[in-house]
């Protein structure tokens, strides 16, 4: 019994990518619209995952990395258009370039610290490009043409789908293969007891660079989406209120798992949509941002371990077999210095 | 640059920095001796600034007699808010702490929406603080900003005053050098969390009630303040009061010069401050070592 559901719990996420390719071609433009964007939020979440559900660095600035890749993008893609063989790596290397800065500076600080430091420097980024005209200012700029790459062209409706869903596919293979790595060990044992991973002789500096950087490449990469699917870019993407929604959508999803960053994204989008709806809850759509805030205070203070903790307890039968989240990882022979 | 602009921009920055000292004192206190990381700070300053708002035209040219109304509904919000919504924040861990506080400014912004709507106003200085005086040959400079300037002075003399020469200011100041050792010394740590959080929300308030005749009063404003408040705090150190100080004029001279010598890149000058800090002092300039 126990085999079957852990069985499932590891073959379940490509199960339901694999639904939703088949699925795609009979969802109206409009649902097919909102999965991608629901899709490329997932990458996001999930790059930050990386941070704050395996390695325990609570980054309050993770939309500066998502919002260097969108630009990165456009800036790239000139008047001309580009290919997406230059202008993905162009994205990713950006973001992850301004995360190898603000990581080599913001890890020099740890807790709170570290989450004011993030938040500043994603500020920062932020007035770059809304005070500069080097980015077209607080309006943003347009991307004339969308990347391409031979025949495959984000213009079109089911590029973008398949490009997006297989990003998304490659994004949670790449963390499953992270957290199973010696990397992933590391950054678990930095998350539960950093002090004893310093003592054993681990460079616990350069794991949480390394997992800062790789985080920042994976937003770029959301960026990069986002930009070719909006064909759009301003500042706005960098907001703070991008930030903080983002890390809202781990926890909502229940932080320290892979498909809670993909959960949380969907209830999180879903819970904005429904709240805003006129012809679900009346008048209090235009007071969406009281009902959304109260949510918000309501899901944290009740759920703190998300939605995917309501389902553990709901099932006690899968309880045992779910991963602990702070269990201490059992000192692994594989893992060296 | 003529002597007169540099005064007139060296006056700017002393008041702009005096009026982030009082937000930012509040911010570093709260954290210093509660532990929380409050996101909704910046809310209570522009609680401030509406109240000036939404006071002024009672008050007429009471202006002082409404800074003290201000202040007094400013604290007592902010002791109600302590026992209704943050005492329950500090057992949890920062992550959430960051979250509840995050659905909290969400909460004050659709509030203030729903009471005031959306507009941009202004508030009138006093008619005795009108107009300004002669600073050098071509410059003039507003009486207001130099009561402003003053006002802070005379705040931050008090609040050293209270921190350091009081009974309430030495468990302040234990507080935030060792929360478990004030509690373990049978000091009403509970009384103690709110009667700063009151203060913390006072101070912000005021600093709003004296920046609005200054500035316009508009949505969103207490986010822009948080996140220089949270530069001013890296800066200074969290939960030290002169490194708070000082990090403030130091927030208010790179930023003022910074808008005269790069007008474009203005706005990065106070983050490239915080990066040279966090090089040299990773625990800012008057923060313990950890």
């Amino acid at each position: 019994m126990k085999n079957i559901s852990a069985t499932m719990r590891h073959w379940l996420p490509l199960a339901c990518a694999l639904a939703l390719a088949a699925l795609g071609p009979w969802m109206s433009p409009y649902l097919a619209d909102f999965v991608v964007k629901v899709m490329i939020l997932s990458i996001f979440a999930l790059s930050l995952e990386l941070l704050v559900g395996m390695t325990g660095l609570v980054s309050l600035g993770h939309a500066a990395f998502y919002g260097i890749g969108a630009y990165a993008t456009v800036l790239g893609a000139g008047r001309d258009g580009g290919s997406i063989a230059w202008l993905l790596p162009l994205a990713m290397g950006s973001a992850a370039a301004y995360a190898l800065v603000v990581g080599a500076l913001s890890l020099r600080t740890r807790g709170v610290y570290f989450i004011m430091v993030t938040l500043a420097f994603a500020q920062m980024a932020f007035f770059v490009f809304h005070d500069t005209p080097f980015g077209g200012g607080s309006d943003g700029i347009y991307m004339y043409v969308r990347p391409t790459l031979g025949a495959i062209d984000m213009e079109s409706r089911w590029v973008q789908f398949y490009g997006v869903l297989g990003a998304l596919v490659g994004t949670y293979g790449l963390l499953a293969l992270i957290r199973r790595s010696r990397l992933g060990a590391a950054l678990a044992g930095i998350r539960v007891n950093e002090q004893r991973m310093r003592a054993a002789g681990f460079a616990v500096y350069g794991y949480k660079l390394a997992a800062f950087v790789i985080a920042g490449a994976l937003a770029g990469l959301a960026g990069f989406l986002v930009a070719s699917r909006d064909g759009v870019v301003n500042p706005e993407l960098m907001a703070w209120h991008n930030s903080g929604e983002v890390l809202l959508m781990i926890i909502l999803g229940g932080l320290g798992h892979l498909r809670g960053a993909v959960i949380g994204a969907v209830a999180f989008t879903l819970l904005k949509e429904v709240l805003s709806t006129h012809a679900l809850v009346g008048p209090l759509a235009d007071q969406w941002q009281l009902t959304l805030g109260l949510a918000i205070i309501a899901f944290v203070a009740l759920l703190p371990k998300g939605l995917i903790g309501v389902a553990a307890r709901l099932s006690p039968a899968a309880n045992g077999a779910a991963p602990k989240l702070d269990a201490v990882p059992a000192p692994n022979a594989k893992v060296t210095p | 640059m003529d002597v007169g602009t540099f005064l007139v921009q060296c006056l700017n920055a002393v008041q702009y920095g005096l009026l982030l000292f009082l937000v930012a004192s509040g911010l570093t206190l709260i954290f210093g001796i509660m532990g929380v990381i409050n996101l909704a700070h910046g809310s209570f300053y522009m609680l401030g600034a509406y109240m000036a708002f939404a006071l002024s035209p009672l008050f007429g040219d009471q202006f002082l007699v409404m800074l003290v109304a201000g202040v007094v509904l400013a604290a007592l919000f902010g002791y109600v808010l302590e026992w209704a919504f943050f005492s329950y924040l500090y057992q949890r861990d920062h992550l959430q702490q960051v979250l509840m506080t995050y659905g909290l400014i969400l909460v004050f912004e659709a509030l203030r929406s729903m009471l005031v709507g959306n507009d941009v106003h202004g508030v009138k200085a006093p008619p005795w603080l009108e107009g300004s005086f002669a600073l050098g040959e071509l410059m003039r400079y507003p009486w207001y900003r130099l009561f402003a300037s003053a006002a802070c002075i005379v705040l931050a003399l008090g609040l050293y005053f209270v921190v350091n020469r009081t009974r309430l200011g030495m468990m302040i100041r234990a507080g935030a050098s060792n929360r478990d050792m004030v509690r373990g010394l049978g000091i009403d740590i509970r009384r103690l969390y709110r009667i700063v959080f009151a203060a913390g929300v006072a101070l912000a308030a005021l600093a709003g009630m004296i920046a609005a005749p200054m500035s316009s009063v508009y949505p969103g404003m207490g986010g822009s303040v948080l996140i220089i408040c949270f530069v001013v705090v890296v800066i200074g150190g969290v939960g030290s009061i002169t490194g708070a100080l000082v990090a403030s004029l130091l927030v208010g001279f790179v930023d003022t010069f910074g808008k005269v010598f790069f007008a474009e890149l203005s706005g990065m000058g106070i983050y490239v401050l915080m990066a040279a800090v966090l090089i040299w002092r990773p625990e800012g300039l008057m923060g313990r070592k950890t």
